[in-house]
This record gives C-alpha cells, sequence and structure tokens, in this order.
C-alpha cells in the first residue's frame, strides 16, 4: 500500500500522507476553510462545524477536521450552499451570547469577528437570546467573560491535553452549555491551575483575557505555544 | 450446565406449574403497577390461602400483555379468560367463577382485532412467565438458542442466519443487523463489546422498557448469541435510570443467569465466555445516540463525536462494539430457534419480522401492541386501536417520536414499513406511536418536539444548540398567532441548516417533526401568521 | 498530593460505605464515575460540592470533569431534594391529553415556574419525560406515587390533598 493518497480538492489534483485529515491537506495547499473549533496540536472534535465540505458530489457534509483522506475522494470547499451554512454558524454564535465587539480586548483580535468580516456577515434575521451571562474575574492574571464564549472547548482541551490540569470542562448542556474551573468555583480559588495561560492563548474571541489589557489590545504571544496553530495564523496571508 | 442438565430444569418448572390445576397470572408491569396490580396480587394470595387453595391455584406475577391503558390485568388459565380494571375486591369473584363462567363485567374479549391482528414474536413469553423467575422463561424456551448456538454451530454460521432472516436494527435507522454483525466479527482485535441500547428515549414510548420488563432473559440471551457471533466475551446493558423495574429485573436476570451457568464462563461447556453488566442512563436522551451512550458507558458526558469511525471498528475504549436495540436482541432466539426463512416469512419484502409499537394518544385502545411489518397504519389506528374516541375526526399518526414526522389521515393505507414511512417523511422510529384527532394542533406538536430536541440536545455542536431554540421561538410566534412571513420563511431555512450540519442524528432529525407538518399541515402555520396591520 | 487511598470521605456518615463499595466494585475507574454519582445521590438524595471532591479525587477524575457529568445528567441534583414533589409526565402521550395545562395550574397555585421548588423548599412543581404509564395519561407522580385521572381543575386539589394527607399521616 502506498503512503501516499491523491484526491481533488475544489477541482485540483493533489496529494497527502494516508493518515492526513482533509483539513490538514487543505492547509498545506493554502486554501482557506474557516474553523473555530479545530487547533492544530489539540484533539479534533468536529463541533463547530464550520469546516463543512462536500465529498464526492454527495449532498451529506463531512467535516474536514475529523474526516481522514480517501483515494479518489473529489472535495469541495466552497459554494453557495457552503457559504450559506457557515454564515448561519456564525450568527448563531452572534445571537447566543452578548458579544459587543467596540468594548472587547479582543477587538480586531478575535477569530469570531474575522472571520465574519471574511464570511460576510453584515445581519442577522436570527433572534437575540439576550442570555444572562456573568464574568469571573477572581482570578488576578486571568479573566473569563462568558458572554463571550463561543463553547469551542479549546481552553478545556489545551488545559487537560497540554498542560495536564484539566481545570476547565463544559458543564450543563444544550443552550445552557457552559465552560466552568473545577467545581464551577471561582478561578483565584482553583486548586488546579497552574496559572499556564495556555487557555487565554488559545481562546479564540475575548472570553478568556488577561487583565488589564486595554480594548483591542490583546496581541496573542504567538510564539508562547508554537506547536498550536489557530485558523488565523494559518490564513494569515489571506486578507 | 449441560443439555441435559439444561433441559432437566426446564422440564421440572414445566412438571411443577403443571401441578397447579389453574393459573391466575397477574401482570406486575408498570403499567399495571401504576394502576395498583400489587393489590390485586396480595389479595388474591390472600384470597387463595383462605380458601386453601394453594396446591391447586398458583397466583404468578407476569409481564405486560399490552393493555397498559386498562389495568391491572389478570388472565386465569387453563380458562384463558381475560379481566381488566380488576379491583382487589373483584378477586373473590374471579375465583369463584373459576372453571365456569367469567365475570362479565371485568372480562376483556379476545377475539377483538386487538388479539387477532397482532403477531407475537418478541413478546411471545411477555405475560405468560415469570419474569423474576429464570426457571419459568427457560420452561418457556429460554436460552435454547444459545445451547444451539455454542454446541451446533460455528459463529460465521449464526452471523449468516440473522443475515438471511433479515431482521434491521429495531432501533429507528433500521440497518441490517446481520451486516452489522459482520462487520464486528471480522475484525480482529481480541476484545470486542457487544452493548444493548436500553435507553429508549423517545418520550411516548415504553416497547423496550415492557420487553426488558416481561421477558429479560430473551434480551441477555440474545446478548449472548451476538457475542459467540462476534467474538465478544463482555456485554453491556445501558438502561435508562428511570426504569426502575426493568433494572431490577435485569439485575435478578443477569444474577440467576449467571448462577445457572447460562451466562459465565464457559457457557454449556464449549469455549465461549460471556459475561453482562448493567449501566444506567442518567435522564439524558442523546444517550440514546451510539457514541454519546458509549461515552456515557465510559463515565463521561453523553456527548456524540463524528463518525467514521463507526462503534463496530473503534467503539468502547476504542474497541470494535456491536451496539442493538433491546428490541433488535430479542428477536435473535426465536430466529435461531424457528430458522432465518421462517422469520424472513413475516413482514414485507424490505421489513421482516414484527414491530412492537406503543400506542398511545386519542385512540379508544392505548397500549403495546406487537404487528407485522407491513401491516397498514389504518389496520393498526382504527382496528386494534378501536378508532378515536368521542366521535373526533382521527387526524394524523405521529411515528419516531422527537426525530420522526406526522402522518395524515390520505396516508391512512400506506403499509408500516422503513421504506414507506421515510418516503411519508416519518421514520418507523423505536416504535412511539401517537395518534392525534382533529383537536389537535399540529404547530403545537412540531413546537411540543422541538422544545424536547432543544432540551435535550447537548450542546456540543452551534446547528444544534442554538438552532433548536431559535426554532422553539419562531414556533412560539406561531402558537400565539402573531408570526409573519419572514419568521416562515426563516422556520424553513434553519429546518434546512440544522438537518445538515448537525454534528449527530439528535440534530440531523430534529427539525422532522416540523418539516412534515409543514408538509401537510402547511394551512395551520399559515392561519398563525398575524394579518400585517399599519404600525405606528 | 495526597494518594487515592488515602482519601476518606468527607463525613462519617454510614451511608459513604454504599458509596465506597460502588466504587470499589469498579475497582475505583474514572469510568465509574457514573455509577458512583447514582450511588451517592440515592444514598444523600443529592449531590453536593464535598461528595463530588471525594468521588473526583478517589477515581482520579478531574473536578471539572465530575462537575461537567454532575451537570450534564438531569437525573442528578446538586441541591437537596424538595420535602413533596409532583413529577408531571410531559411525554407526548400526556402531552397530547393536555398535561402541560396541569403544570401551568400547579405552577400558578404554588407561585413557583416550572422545574423550581417553593422558598420554603416544601415543595418542588418538576416534569418527565414519559412516566411510563401512557396507558393512563395525563399522569404525574406525587411522592413517588402515580397519580392519574388528573384535569387542570382538580390537579391543585388532588395534590394538595395527597400531600396534606401525608403530612398528616406522618402526626406532627
Ligand atoms: C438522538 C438519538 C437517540 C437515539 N435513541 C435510541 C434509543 O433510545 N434506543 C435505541 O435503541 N436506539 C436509539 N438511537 C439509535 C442508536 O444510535 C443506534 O442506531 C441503535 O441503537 C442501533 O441499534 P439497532 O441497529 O439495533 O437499531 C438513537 C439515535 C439518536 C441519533
Ligand atoms: S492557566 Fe493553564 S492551568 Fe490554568 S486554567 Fe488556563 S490552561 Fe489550565
Ligand atoms: S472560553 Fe474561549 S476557548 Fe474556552 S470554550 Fe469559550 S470561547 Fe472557547
Ligand atoms: S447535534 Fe445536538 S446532540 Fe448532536 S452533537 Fe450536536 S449539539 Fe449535541
Ligand atoms: S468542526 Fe471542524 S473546525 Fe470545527
Amino acid at each position: 500500500m502506498s503512503s501516499v493518497k491523491t484526491l481533488k480538492i475544489n477541482g485540483k489534483d493533489v496529494s497527502a500522507r494516508t493518515d492526513d485529515t482533509i483539513l490538514q491537506v487543505i492547509r498545506e495547499h493554502d486554501i482557506f476553510l474557516p474553523t473555530l473549533c479545530h487547533i492544530e496540536g489539540l484533539s479534533a472534535v468536529g463541533a463547530c462545524r464550520l469546516c463543512l465540505v462536500e465529498i464526492n458530489g454527495s449532498s451529506k457534509l463531512r467535516s474536514a477536521c475529523v474526516t481522514q483522506v480517501e483515494e479518489g475522494m473529489e472535495v469541495v470547499t466552497d459554494n453557495e450552499r457552503l457559504q450559506k451554512y457557515r454564515r448561519m454558524i456564525l450568527e448563531m454564535l452572534f445571537v447566543e451570547g452578548n458579544h459587543v465587539c467596540a468594548v472587547c480586548v479582543a477587538n480586531g483580535y478575535c477569530e469570531l469577528q474575522w472571520l465574519a468580516e471574511r464570511l460576510g456577515v453584515d445581519h442577522t434575521r436570527l433572534i437575540y437570546l439576550h442570555p444572562d451571562k456573568h464574568v469571573d474575574a477572581s482570578h488576578y492574571r486571568y479573566a473569563i467573560d462568558h458572554n463571550r464564549c463561543i463553547l469551542c472547548a479549546r481552553c478545556v482541551r489545551v488545559c487537560g491535553e497540554i498542560e495536564g490540569a484539566h481545570t476547565w470542562d463544559v458543564a450543563g448542556r444544550g443552550i445552557n452549555a457552559h465552560v466552568v474551573t473545577d467545581l464551577n468555583t471561582s478561578w483565584d480559588s482553583s486548586p488546579t491551575c497552574t496559572e499556564c495561560g495556555k487557555c487565554v492563548q488559545v481562546c479564540p474571541t475575548g472570553a478568556l483575557f488577561k487583565k488589564s489589557r486595554a480594548i483591542g489590545e490583546m496581541a496573542k504571544d504567538n510564539h508562547f505555544l508554537p506547536y498550536l496553530k489557530t485558523m488565523r495564523e494559518v490564513n494569515k496571508n489571506d486578507r | 450446565m449441560d443439555r441435559e442438565e439444561f433441559e432437566e430444569i426446564a422440564q421440572r418448572s414445566r412438571d411443577e406449574a403443571a401441578a397447579f390445576a389453574v393459573h391466575v397470572n397477574i401482570c406486575t408491569s408498570s403499567g399495571c403497577v401504576a394502576s395498583g396490580c400489587e393489590h390485586v396480587k396480595k389479595q388474591a394470595e390472600a384470597e387463595v390461602q383462605s380458601r386453601g387453595l394453594q396446591h391447586t391455584c398458583r397466583i404468578n406475577g407476569v409481564g405486560c400483555q399490552g393493555l397498559c391503558g386498562s389495568g391491572p390485568i389478570v388472565s386465569v388459565q387453563p380458562d384463558n379468560v381475560l379481566y381488566h380494571k380488576v379491583k382487589p375486591d373483584d378477586v373473590a369473584d374471579i375465583l369463584d367463577h373459576v372453571g365456569q363462567a367469567s365475570v362479565p363485567h371485568l372480562e376483556l374479549r379476545q377475539d377483538s382485532p386487538f388479539f387477532e391482528r397482532q403477531q407475537r414474536v418478541v413478546l411471545a413469553n411477555a405475560g405468560k412467565i415469570d419474569p423474576e423467575e429464570i426457571e419459568t422463561a427457560m420452561a418457556a424456551g429460554a436460552y435454547g438458542a444459545l445451547l444451539k448456538v455454542t454446541t451446533e454451530m460455528m459463529p460465521p454460521e449464526v452471523c449468516k442466519v440473522i443475515t438471511d432472516s433479515g431482521l434491521r436494527g429495531r432501533g429507528g435507522a433500521g440497518y441490517p443487523t446481520g451486516l452489522k454483525w459482520g462487520t464486528v466479527a471480522k475484525a480482529t482485535n481480541s476484545t470486542k463489546f457487544v452493548v444493548c441500547n436500553g435507553d429508549e428515549g423517545d418520550p411516548g414510548a415504553f416497547m423496550d422498557r415492557s420487553i426488558m420488563e416481561s421477558d429479560p432473559h430473551r434480551v441477555l440471551e440474545g446478548m449472548a448469541i451476538a457475542g459467540y457471533a462476534v467474538g465478544a466475551s463482555e456485554g453491556f446493558v445501558y438502561v435508562r435510570a428511570e426504569y426502575a423495574l426493568a433494572i431490577k429485573r435485569l439485575k435478578r436476570a443477569i444474577h440467576q443467569a449467571e448462577k445457572r451457568g447460562l451466562l459465565g464462563k464457559n457457557i454449556f461447556g464449549s469455549t465461549f465466555s460471556f459475561s453482562i453488566e448493567l449501566r444506567l442512563g442518567a435522564g439524558a436522551f442523546v444517550c440514546g445516540e451510539e457514541t454519546a451512550l458509549m461515552a456515557s458507558i465510559e463515565g463521561r458526558r453523553g456527548n456524540p463525536r463524528p463518525r467514521p469511525p463507526f462503534p463496530s471498528e473503534s467503539g468502547l475504549w476504542g474497541h470494535p462494539t456491536l451496539i442493538n436495540n433491546v428490541e433488535t436482541f430479542a428477536n435473535v432466539a426465536p430466529i435461531i430457534t424457528n430458522g432465518s426463512a421462517w422469520f424472513a416469512n413475516i413482514g414485507t419484502e424490505t421489513s421482516k419480522g414484527t414491530k412492537v409499537f406503543a400506542l398511545s394518544g386519542k385512540v379508544n385502545r392505548v397500549g403495546l401492541i406487537e404487528v407485522p411489518m407491513g401491516i397498514s397504519l389504518r389496520e393498526i389506528v382504527m382496528e386494534i386501536g378501536g378508532g378515536i374516541p368521542n366521535g373526533n375526526q382521527f387526524k394524523a399518526v405521529q411515528t419516531g417520536g422527537p426525530s420522526g414526522g406526522c402522518i395524515p389521515a390520505d396516508y391512512l393505507d400506506t403499509p408500516v414499513d422503513y421504506e414507506s414511512l421515510r418516503k411519508l417523511g416519518s421514520i418507523m422510529g423505536s416504535g412511539g406511536m401517537v395518534v392525534m384527532d382533529d383537536t389537535s394542533s399540529m404547530v403545537s406538536v412540531a413546537h411540543y418536539f422541538m422544545a424536547f430536541n432543544m432540551d435535550e440536545s447537548c450542546g456540543k455542536c452551534i446547528p444544534c444548540r442554538v438552532g433548536t431554540i431559535q426554532m422553539v421561538e419562531l414556533l412560539k410566534r406561531f402558537t400565539a398567532q402573531r408570526a409573519t412571513h419572514d419568521d416562515l420563511v426563516l422556520l424553513e431555512e434553519l429546518c434546512d441548516m440544522v438537518s445538515q450540519t448537525s454534528l449527530c442524528g439528535l440534530g440531523q432529525s430534529a427539525p422532522n417533526p416540523v418539516i412534515s407538518t409543514l408538509r401537510y399541515f402547511r394551512d395551520e402555520y399559515l392561519r398563525c401568521i398575524a394579518p400585517v396591520t399599519e404600525s405606528a | 498530593m495526597v494518594k487515592a487511598t488515602e482519601i476518606t470521605p468527607p463525613t462519617d456518615d454510614v451511608r459513604w460505605r454504599i458509596v465506597n463499595a460502588t466504587m470499589r466494585r469498579y475497582g475505583y475507574m474514572p469510568q465509574a464515575l457514573i455509577e458512583t454519582l447514582h450511588s451517592v445521590q440515592e444514598a444523600f438524595g443529592y449531590l453536593d460540592d464535598a461528595a463530588l471532591t471525594f468521588v473526583s479525587q478517589r477515581l482520579q477524575v478531574p473536578l471539572s470533569k465530575a462537575y461537567g457529568v454532575a451537570t450534564f445528567y438531569h437525573f442528578f441534583s446538586l441541591k437537596p431534594p424538595a420535602a413533596h414533589s409532583c413529577v408531571v409526565c410531559l411525554g407526548t402521550a400526556c402531552y397530547i391529553k393536555g398535561s402541560e395545562h396541569i403544570v401551568d395550574a400547579l405552577a400558578d397555585s404554588y407561585h413557583i415556574k416550572h422545574g423550581e421548588m417553593t422558598e420554603d423548599g416544601n415543595f418542588a412543581l418538576l416534569s418527565a419525560h414519559c412516566v411510563g404509564a401512557c396507558g393512563l395519561a395525563p399522569v404525574a407522580v406525587v411522592d413517588g406515587e402515580i397519580v392519574s385521572g388528573l384535569t387542570p381543575d382538580n390537579a391543585v386539589n388532588i395534590v394538595r390533598g395527597k400531600i396534606d394527607q401525608e403530612n398528616n399521616g406522618h402526626g406532627s
């Protein structure tokens, strides 16, 4: 068996390693594909559904981040239908939380905001849910604003899989799901957090942030977790 | 245990039963417990004592006979008389009439379509054996099929019989059972698992509960045969925690089967060993989805994960895992015993065998029924169910619960099989069948199911987590008669988007109740749109 | 860090023995989390922080994971149960027969929302998706006993009556 597979992405022939995911191949070939829950170096969960692609003309969509390449596969990453779904997913995130970009530390650095711009989300017909969410600013260095959390669970994974502290997890379910530190206790009292800052680093929005940063000042320290690649870094030449 | 000992136990139990001239069988399943069967049973035992009949008349606690709407149900054998709505005070009357006429005001005639239209395969022993005594099950043939496979058949032969029978999964999707077994059997891993899905989350359904309560051994036997066929030596039954009686009986059944050597090491002296553990759900519909169910057995949150890999390749703790529904497993022993041709003879071209349905809602006779596939919806609703009460008109029948759809009167003659129901925009589902009459609003039914799906969404993926609540909010505008045309457009777009983009079956099928009611009852939605008024 | 085997229950209440027995049966493996939480809830009626901490340490499950599991499954409760409860069935069969209106009537009468407990902790109004008595729909479970024949008009009297009766029965 050969260690290389050939497939077509958007009509172009490409080759891939046998155990590559479709997303890995797409990234390698500098093809734009939006992702939010995925981060290279952490386990893939297929939760945000932004990376859905069409395969072999089938109407059944597959998430590129968790789908292994197959010989002769024909992948379509972009068409009207996919764009429509992706825009709707982003709209859903905006109405689910309380995102006020103008007063957000991540303004200009936020992956959600960037994607919305990139995909042309400028209004929504969905119903704003205006949930009553809180902020935990108990920790002296970091804070979480649940209003901005999109439940990508990147913080949960980096803290469990890389730092090994497993301070975060998702609690509740459905529309009431939310991330918690330990037993939903305040961050400053956490017996498990090592204050490594990895969760803050991987958060795609302004939900997790370092204190004392002013609005829009949330440059990420890219040298800090070099093995984790977010979509924006990968697509940084894309604008 | 060997064949001889096995047959001896069964025979002894039959002889013991035959020593009694009269058997009074009292249903002790959940439906009848709710209507007070325990008091009836106590009274019957006391009455038999006081009349000195303890050597001629035996009081048996038995499983469900399907008439859950008119319990407590009591049957007297060999008179073959069935009584319903029996109260403790009626017991004396019933005993007075044994061997003679029946008590007319309590009798339930068995020459009605409710009995005549049914065909019992899965529920053959329900209502006949005492689910708490393994010997009575053995007397009725339990574990005979397991004896046959472990002593006379090779695993591939077992898979072939199941494949040839045409059995398809009863958990909803109707995946060919033999094919699934074959996939797991082919895996070369040394550790494999068999899982029985007893989560039964459809809020209008109680087939699996009834099977587990009435004949738990049939489920265990089916799992053990599956274990033999696919090469697994460990099984799990995942039951929802709400099913207290089913759990109690399964525990007891597992314990008794182990004591008798029907589960455990070297079953029937073969090299095959199989053990079964019980795992409890904890109130999450999504845990009926197979990947969520496995996460739950592993002690984690019941979040589904993307497939592939399918459980048959990578399931519990990464090992190949066979997951089937309770009713699917309950079909296995009769197929082995009677042969694949016998089973394939029941039903239609693509849907073989029988299906158990929980018939409820606006019908005269609610309860649990088992019918051959291919029977029409009309026969089920109008004949078995006895039609619609209070002189109202039939409007629709809902199958497949929160993942299914409503089928209107025009299609009442549709045969019940996997393909026909799917063509109509519904699904076979696990067996919930709710009848609605002309007083039911289809928009509120859609709202009801969507609210259920919203409550049960695990929240992992965005389309389902946020999409279901959006649809609920929109449907609220409809039920409040203040929706707009734009709301309808958005609702339909969401139906499409949520079903196409959600991660698991819950989200993918959550819009079905809305899609199907929009398809057949669109005018009801249109009537909920508020007239455009000039706003100030 | 304390060794898992040295972790002791939060109190010397004998009920912890049942919980310990469950964990032992599963060899103190993390996979025993849900079964153990069932055991705690059965013994104590609910899961508090002390219980979650003990169980998670003993099974070597992260605290946040234990909390995530406990809040995912609706069968588990983090608050002590009310003295009395009425669980109205909202399964399809009961819903079609109007059980929603029974919930509304009870909610109005007790001035609480569905899913809530009265301030004095005396009464909780809950709902379930199918309690398994579809034949008797609409039904409710009042303090563990199935009550049928409910209508929005008679529900309040029946439920209140039943609870009063129990209170008197227990003498005071
Ligand atoms: C949201 C959801 C809920 C489900 N609930 C159940 C259930 O309660 N019982 C069941 O047997 N299957 C249920 N299923 C189907 C299972 O995932 C699985 O397909 C089935 O157990 C396979 O068994 P079968 O092939 O014997 O039908 C559910 C699926 C989904 C998506
Ligand atoms: S700072 Fe580090 S240890 Fe603390 S919660 Fe974040 S990732 Fe986990
Ligand atoms: S806090 Fe940030 S990283 Fe964590 S789930 Fe929310 S958005 Fe994702
Ligand atoms: S579709 Fe719904 S239930 Fe399934 S993974 Fe997504 S959020 Fe969870
Ligand atoms: S689902 Fe693939 S990146 Fe989120």
